[in-house]
Order: structure tokens, then C-alpha cells, then sequence
């Protein structure tokens, strides 16, 4: 087998589908054979996948320079950072170049714009294909000038020659030049000498969204554009018996309803007709509901009865001292939403048998697969963009409402067809974060190390992606209905429900179960951080618990079972810029520290927190957090401190606020009075990021890594406040019962 | 016909009078910045001033502001030359997604005409009102100090205040 033939694309594995196998041109056979990579070398980043250098850098004959990815812009600020990547290696300047984000008929295909990947996929990838792509143009001008390359240099935009020489790239490229593969190997710069990596450049797209520029899809207007809304049946099994819908086309700017199977909408020329239309339209339909969800009283023993499939996840023996004392505890994490602000939205336009949808889904491609299946069009008859919508924290309504679109604009053609969801809809319909069990066994030995650690998590899938089709909820409403795909658990090392499952602690003696349950009576999907939130939080209580029952500081405990260098200096950066050794012992007050390496392969955080409890309400203030984070080379430090300044402060909401409520129908918490979340009476008084920089190291990711350590170190700066531990979240203190135990 | 001022200019709308002036906002005089979040006034996603007072535009009716002046974001300064709340926003880098935020804005708009010097405690105690999701509220605290920090600096130069 030759050295190409062995290389399995990342993404097929990913797919699980069969090992689809990306073959090499002979040219680059024959340099890789020259090189000795060995045979599982692969290309950096998603170039593995997308191998063609002009598939992500172009440059015209002015020299004007695009880059494309597959990532899309979530307001992460993924696209100021690639730009500043793909700057840097082209040494240009960033404000140069354009990027061209996440299109199926323009950009890479990069999958999903998820779990922190975006740098360490695409930002790896331009950052290697703009450094091939200038040394492509260093060895071009060479041949042009007769110079040997070393006395060239690359120069905003120019290739100069140490003798004075000086031409533009855009008088060296050819049509072919960058039509080429990208190699394994990239002369990378010297980390020294970056100009824009490391640098705290302003994001590009926020000028735009402080003075009222176009910046959402729910911004977009096209020429002829109707409105339109979708009338949602009330519950998950509801039925639509009947709907008179007579009345409802006599309404003023109603131009269709929309009916088929369960499916209900209606399209007219103004947005605030159609949402009047839908209103008459919900009045005007009778459906047949039943109770099929488990009583909200038992979630978690209905969790816990369901059969299960088992997967041992580690599985590790060592010498270790003969155990004294063990300590269980079990703990939990109900239903929560991602509750975007701007309810989903999208807008298609279908036209002479093809439909083009403006998108905020976090995967155009596995998109337009779902949406040509759901429509029975080749895929090459679908056009996915992406256009920014409102923060998303993971698979929401997104994509769902691209699928809203395509259909009605199918009823519609040759006009562009916007829905928006309602913000009920949006509540009761978007794909929770799942509900988790984890049961925790551990013994220390005499001298309060942990001998041995059992670890059990229980939950559905962490994702219902539409990437196979029959993920698009709108289809299952269609008659005949699309049917489900089966859940699936998400392989590890990224995982789903055993996200963060398996201790990043050196214990010798491990075993981590995962109780995958496929009964999944409210729909879920990917939530930020997926089950690394539950994990962490249940890992990191119980580290808490271990160290009080073998009267070591929390610090030290955790310190002691670790190997990792990187881990250690997280949480002796956390703890020492917190004044762990010094924190303030008031009564009521009480501080936690906790950490996680995010999927135990990408960026390391660790976060202190201090917080107040009132002992008659038992309300929990937190009142500080400093977070120490090493995510690698930082590409852009101030915006990684907004990453994980909004982690902190988004996951302290689910930690304190949040859980879906339903009875055994319906979702109940319709709205923000049903589901409130933090508002600024409760946000921190203080957040600080300190970022522990590599130079020159991979990316590691920084968008998910705060949402995991925090719940924990809330829940135990509450039981140092307090005395009293919390397991569920949220984290729930009944009024008066905060005194200490 | 239903005659609207916005932003210092005069609008005959042709809308239904129930119609909620987010979507004569929106869609009818094409401005972006005050945004759909929930159709409940929950959570100030498309909040705009009417005359010095912040309301959700999602709830009002045109009909019921005859007569008043409504200043959206779009009032406050433009992408070549912000405002000073504006630059406050950027210079603070205080978005993400960024879909909250001109709602946020406008909120902290009327908090500084009334009070141009609030304390920390007033803007957060002010700022209650509205939603953010992507959990960028430090920055936004951040922005609304930075702003009237320079109101009350070009204040003391005697410059012109925020108030336009």
C-alpha cells in the first residue's frame, strides 16, 4: 500500500461512513516518496481533507488575495483570526485580503463550525497553505530573475530581491501556479517574528454590528422577498386533525398557506402579516395530542431505568496503595436550551428546480445533503450560505429553519421566501442540551491519594446534526413523514454524552462506563461543550470531595494527581493570580477552583471563583472568577478573553438558572419568563482571563473550554460558603438552607 | 398613513397602525439595528428610543407614536463616524455575535442622556432590561463606563455631548 493509499480522510472516519481514501497526483506521490513521510503522515489541519492550495488562497492578477474556508463566522470571531493566520504566512497586510466563508459552491468543505475545531481545522490549514502558497511565489520570482530563493524575501504583497529587484504577486501568478497540492511540510515564520499572530486585532465585524450595517441573514432583503411563518404543532406527538383555513387567505398580505402532512405555514408580502396570519392560523387548527414525555418529577429515574448501551471507556490497572476510605456520589444535569436571542431565520429562494437558502446553520454542506434528501434534489440542485445569525452555542433551530425555508419556498418558486421563528417556537422546538447521570466511586489510600476511580455516565445523544438525512425536524411533520435516523453516541476522542468523560488525573487504577440510552423523549442535540459540562462538573465536585475527605487543599490534590505540565501551570496560574493561598474565609462567602483540558486534547482552563450566598434566600452571587487558559499558540488574545469571559459568564447561567421544564405533553418554559436566564443583576462582579501563551505550538481551540470547569468551581465555592454540596444542575439552594451543615 | 419621525427625518408609513414599529423599523424604512428577539418585551433585543425613553419596538404600535421621536442606533453615528457610545462598543470590543448589542446600546443611550456620569451599580441596575446570550456582559458594563467617561471628558472641553 503505498503511502497515499494508507491515508484515510479525517472526515470519513468522522462520518463513520466507509474509509473513502483521498489519493495523491503522481507528482506528489513522487515527492512524498522523496520527503520519507512516513505512512500515516497527514496534511495539517483541513488541508487533510481539501489538499488543493487554490481551494483556500487565491490571488488575481492585481494581486488582490481571497482566502476561503469552510468555517463560518458564529461570533466567535473565527474570521479575524483566520485572517491574521493566513496574513501572517502570506506577509501581507490582514485588512488585504477577503475571506470568503462556509458556501458550498465556493469554499472548502469543513463539516461543522463546532467544538472549538475552527483553528485548530481551517486556521491550520490557511496557515500552512499561505505559507506553501509564498514560498511558491519566493521560488517563481527566483526562476523569473535567475536568483537563488535565500536572497528573496515576501513583502506586503511584493517579493523583493536583496539586489533591489521587486514584483507584485499578482504579476506572478499564473492560473495553474496555485492549482496545485499542498505538501506536508510548510516553512513556517519563526513565531519571533509574527507580525499579526499574537496580536489583539479588532474584529472586523463589529463596527458593522454597532451602527445598524447588514450583518444577519434576519438582515437580508431581496427584491420581491415575501415573509413567511410556520404554525408548529404544540407538541413533539401532535397530530393536525384539522385546520380552516378559508378565513386565514382573506387576511390583508396573505399570499399562501402552506399545508402538508403537520406541516403548517403561511407566506405574506409583509413580516407582520404573516405573523398575524400565523396567529389566526394556530387558532384556526385543531391537533390530537398525547402524552408522551416522562414525568418532570422522575426525569432522572426514567434516565435511569432506560436500557442502555454499555461501552467501557478506560479501563486502567496500576500498582497502587492498599485503599482506607472510598466516597460515591452521584450528580445531574437537566434539560437546557442554547436560547439564541434572534430566533432562527433563514431565506431561500427555489427557481427553475434548484433552491439557494442564506443560512446561519453551523454546516453548509451537511446541510444541503439533508435538504436535498428532504426535497428529493441532487445535491448539486441545493446552495447552502452561511450568513451570520444570532449566537447559536451549538446545533439549534439553525438549521431547521433553513429547512422551513427551502419548503416553503418550494410552495412559492421564483420568489424569496424569509421565515423567522417565533421566540415559543424557539423555545419548545430547538434541540436541548441532554439530561445526564454520573455515578462516581473512589478510594484513597492512607495517604489521600486516590487508589482507585469508577466513573458512570448516563445519557442520550449529543447530536442530532442533520448531516444524515432525517435530522431536519420540519421534514418529520411532512406526509409521508422523513424518518429519524436512529441516535448514534459520537465516537470519542471528541465524544458526546462521554465528552470530558475519562479524568485527565493519573489514577492507576480507572474504569469509565458510558450508558448510552437511545429512548430520547425530548428532542437534543449539541449544546456548547456537549457532555463535557455534566463530566467536568461531576469529576471536579467529586476531586473537591475527595480532597476535603483526605484534608488536603483542593489545589494541591488536584496538583498531585497530575503528570501534565501544561494542566499544572493552568491551575497554578488560576490560583495563584486568585489569591487561592490567601482567599478570604468570610461567612457566606467561599471559593472553588476546577479544571479540564477541553475533550482531553484541546485547550487547558482553569478557573477559580469566589461567590456570596444569601443564607435566607439562597441566592449565589459570584462575585469573581479568574481563569488561566493555554490553548497553544494565541492567534488573537483579546479575542480569546471574550471567548472565555462569555463562556464564564454562559455557563454560570445554566449553573444557577436553567432547566427546560416540561409536563408529560408539552414543553412548558415557552419563553424568557419560563426559562430565565442571567441578566446583569447576577453576572459576576469581576472576570479575569489570564492566557499562558506557546509560541509556535498547534492550536488548541479556545471557544468551549471555560464552559466545562465552571459549574464546578461555582459548586464548590458554594459548599465552602456553605458546607453544603450541591449535585444537580442547576444549582439550586432552598431558601434557609444555606447555613453551614 | 401614519406619520413617523426617526431619527431626526419624517416618514409617511404606509403599515397597518397595529402593525409594532419594530417591523416598520425592520422591513418598511430598512433599518437594521433594532432586532426581533421575543415579541414579549423580555428581553430589549430591539430596543429604541422614544423621545428619551427606551421602549421595546416590538410591542408599540405605530399607531400610538404620532408625534414622537424615535432614535434607533442608526442615530447615533455611522460606520465612518461613530458616535460616542459607538466607539466605546468597538474600542471595548464589546460583541460577539453582536445581536443583543444594539438593543443593548440603545438601552445605555438613555441611561447617559439622563445621567452622563451613572455609577458602576446604575448601569448594571439599568441595564437589567436586556438579554445577552453569548454572555459578553463585562464588556458591555466596560462600554457604557468608557462612553460616559468620554462624554464627560469632551463635556469638559466643551465639545458636544451625546445628546444630538
Amino acid at each position: 500500500m503505498s503511502a497515499a493509499d494508507s491515508r484515510i480522510s479525517r472526515r470519513a472516519m468522522l462520518k463513520g461512513s466507509a474509509a473513502l481514501v483521498v489519493s495523491f497526483s503522481l507528482f506528489d506521490l513522487r515527492k512524498l516518496s522523496a520527503q520519507q513521510v512516513p505512512a500515516h503522515a497527514k496534511l495539517p489541519g483541513s488541508l487533510d481533507d481539501e489538499p488543493m492550495l487554490d481551494a483556500w488562497i487565491r490571488i488575481d492578477a492585481q494581486g488582490k488575495i481571497t482566502l476561503f474556508t469552510g468555517k463560518a463566522e458564529l461570533g466567535q470571531g473565527v474570521k479575524t483570526s483566520l485572517v491574521q493566520v493566513a496574513a501572517e504566512e502570506l506577509a501581507v497586510a490582514a485588512h488585504s485580503v477577503e475571506l470568503i466563508t462556509a458556501d458550498t459552491q465556493r469554499t472548502p468543505d469543513e463539516g461543522y463550525t463546532a467544538g472549538s475545531h475552527s483553528m485548530q481545522d481551517s486556521g491550520t490549514a490557511l496557515l500552512n497553505a499561505a505559507a506553501q502558497v509564498r514560498e511558491i511565489l519566493l521560488s517563481t520570482a527566483a526562476a523569473k530573475w535567475s536568483l537563488p530563493k535565500q536572497r528573496l524575501t515576501a513583502d506586503n504583497g511584493f517579493v523583493v530581491s536583496d539586489d533591489g529587484k521587486r514584483i507584485g504577486y499578482g504579476d506572478l501568478v499564473t492560473d495553474e501556479l496555485l492549482h496545485t497540492q499542498a505538501t506536508v511540510e510548510s516553512k513556517l515564520t519563526d513565531p519571533r517574528k509574527y507580525r499579526l499572530i499574537g496580536q489583539s486585532l479588532p474584529r472586523f465585524d463589529i463596527p458593522a454590528k454597532v451602527t445598524g450595517g447588514v450583518a444577519y441573514v434576519h438582515d437580508m432583503r431581496m427584491p420581491g422577498m415575501a415573509h413567511a411563518r410556520v404554525v408548529r404543532p404544540p407538541s413533539y406527538s401532535a397530530r393536525l386533525r384539522e385546520v380552516k383555513t378559508d378565513d386565514v387567505e382573506k387576511l390583508p398580505g396573505v399570499v399562501k398557506i402552506v399545508r402538508n402532512g403537520n406541516y403548517l405555514a403561511v407566506v405574506a408580502e409583509r413580516e407582520y402579516q404573516a405573523v398575524m396570519a400565523m396567529y389566526a392560523l394556530e387558532q384556526a387548527a385543531t391537533w390530537e395530542e398525547s402524552a408522551t414525555l416522562p414525568e418532570p418529577a422522575e426525569l432522572f429515574s426514567f434516565l435511569d431505568k432506560q436500557p442502555a448501551q454499555t461501552t467501557t471507556i478506560l479501563d486502567r490497572h496500576g500498582p497502587a496503595d492498599a485503599p482506607t476510605r472510598q466516597l460515591e456520589a452521584s450528580y445531574r444535569r437537566s434539560y437546557q436550551m442554547h436560547g439564541a436571542i434572534g430566533p432562527a431565520c433563514a431565506v431561500a429562494l427555489f427557481k427553475d428546480g434548484a433552491v439557494t437558502v442564506w443560512t446561519h446553520s453551523q454546516g453548509v454542506y451537511p446541510l444541503r445533503s439533508a435538504v436535498a434528501k428532504m426535497l428529493a434534489l441532487p445535491e448539486d440542485h441545493v446552495h447552502c450560505i452561511h450568513r451570520e445569525g444570532s449566537g447559536c452555542y451549538g446545533h439549534n433551530a439553525a438549521d431547521d429553519a433553513a429547512a422551513d425555508a427551502c419548503l416553503i419556498a418550494r410552495a412559492l418558486p421564483g420568489r424569496h421566501v424569509r421565515v423567522q421563528w417565533m421566540r415559543e417556537q424557539e423555545h419548545t422546538w430547538e434541540p436541548f442540551g441532554a439530561a445526564m447521570i454520573t455515578k462516581v466511586r473512589a478510594s484513597l489510600d492512607r495517604k489521600g491519594n486516590i487508589a482507585s476511580w469508577e466513573y458512570e455516565v448516563r445519557s442520550n445523544t449529543h447530536s442530532t446534526r442533520p448531516n444524515r438525512g432525517g435530522n431536519l425536524m420540519p421534514s418529520w411533520h411532512l406526509d409521508p413523514p422523513q424518518a429519524r435516523p436512529p441516535p448514534r453516541a459520537l465516537p470519542l476522542p471528541d465524544g458526546g454524552g462521554d465528552r470530558n468523560a475519562i479524568p485527565w488525573y493519573n489514577f492507576a487504577n480507572a474504569r469509565v462506563d458510558h450508558h448510552f440510552v437511545t429512548n430520547t423523549p425530548l428532542r437534543v442535540s449539541a449544546l456548547r461543550s456537549l457532555g463535557a459540562y455534566a463530566n467536568i462538573f461531576s469529576i471536579e465536585s467529586f476531586m473537591d470531595e475527595l480532597a476535603t475527605l483526605a484534608n488536603i487543599d483542593p489545589v494541591e490534590f488536584r496538583l498531585r494527581h497530575l503528570d501534565d505540565d501544561r494542566a499544572k501551570e493552568v491551575i497554578r496560574t488560576a490560583a495563584q493570580k486568585f489569591g487561592w493561598s490567601k482567599r478570604p474565609k468570610a461567612s457566606g462567602r467561599g471559593c472553588g477552583l476546577a479544571f479540564a483540558r477541553y475533550k482531553n486534547q484541546g485547550g487547558y482552563a482553569a478557573i477559580a471563583i469566589e461567590v456570596s450566598v444569601d443564607k435566607q434566600t439562597g441566592q449565589i452571587q459570584i462575585l469573581r472568577a479568574v481563569a488561566a487558559f493555554d490553548g497553544g499558540q494565541a492567534i488573537n488574545p483579546d479575542g480569546i478573553r471574550n471567548q472565555i469571559e462569555g463562556g464564564i459568564v454562559q455557563s454560570s447561567s445554566w449553573t444557577l438558572h436553567e432547566a427546560v421544564t416540561f409536563d408529560r405533553t408539552r414543553i412548558t418554559s415557552r419563553d424568557w419568563s419560563g426559562y430565565p436566564i442571567m441578566r446583569f443583576s447576577s453576572v459576576p462582579h469581576s472576570i479575569e482571563v489570564h492566557i499562558i501563551d506557546r509560541p509556535g505550538m498547534p492550536f488548541l481551540g479556545a471557544g468551549e473550554v471555560a464552559q466545562a470547569p465552571t459549574p464546578a468551581a461555582i459548586a464548590n465555592a458554594v459548599a465552602a460558603a456553605t458546607g453544603r454540596r450541591l449535585r444537580e444542575l442547576p444549582l439550586r439552594l432552598e431558601p434557609g438552607a444555606a447555613g453551614k451543615e | 398613513m401614519i406619520a413617523l419621525t426617526v431619527n431626526g427625518q419624517s416618514h409617511e408609513i404606509d403599515d397597518d397602525p397595529g402593525t409594532p414599529l419594530l417591523y416598520v423599523l425592520r422591513n418598511t424604512l430598512e433599518l437594521n439595528a433594532a432586532k426581533f428577539g421575543c415579541g414579549l418585551g423580555q428581553c430589549g433585543a430591539c430596543t429604541v428610543l422614544m423621545d428619551d425613553q427606551p421602549i421595546f419596538s416590538c410591542l408599540f404600535p405605530i399607531a400610538a407614536l404620532r408625534g414622537r421621536k424615535i432614535t434607533t442606533l442608526e442615530g447615533l453615528g455611522t460606520i465612518a463616524d461613530p458616535g460616542p457610545l459607538q466607539r466605546a462598543f468597538i474600542e471595548e470590543q464589546a460583541a460577539q455575535c453582536g445581536y443583543c448589542i444594539p438593543g443593548m446600546m440603545m438601552r445605555a443611550q438613555a441611561l447617559l442622556q439622563s445621567n452622563p456620569a451613572p455609577s458602576d451599580a446604575q448601569i448594571r441596575a439599568h441595564m437589567e432590561t436586556n438579554l445577552c446570550r453569548c454572555g459578553t456582559h463585562m464588556r458591555i458594563l466596560r462600554a457604557v463606563r468608557r462612553a460616559s467617561d468620554a462624554i464627560q471628558k469632551a463635556a469638559a472641553h466643551s465639545k458636544p455631548a451625546i445628546k444630538p
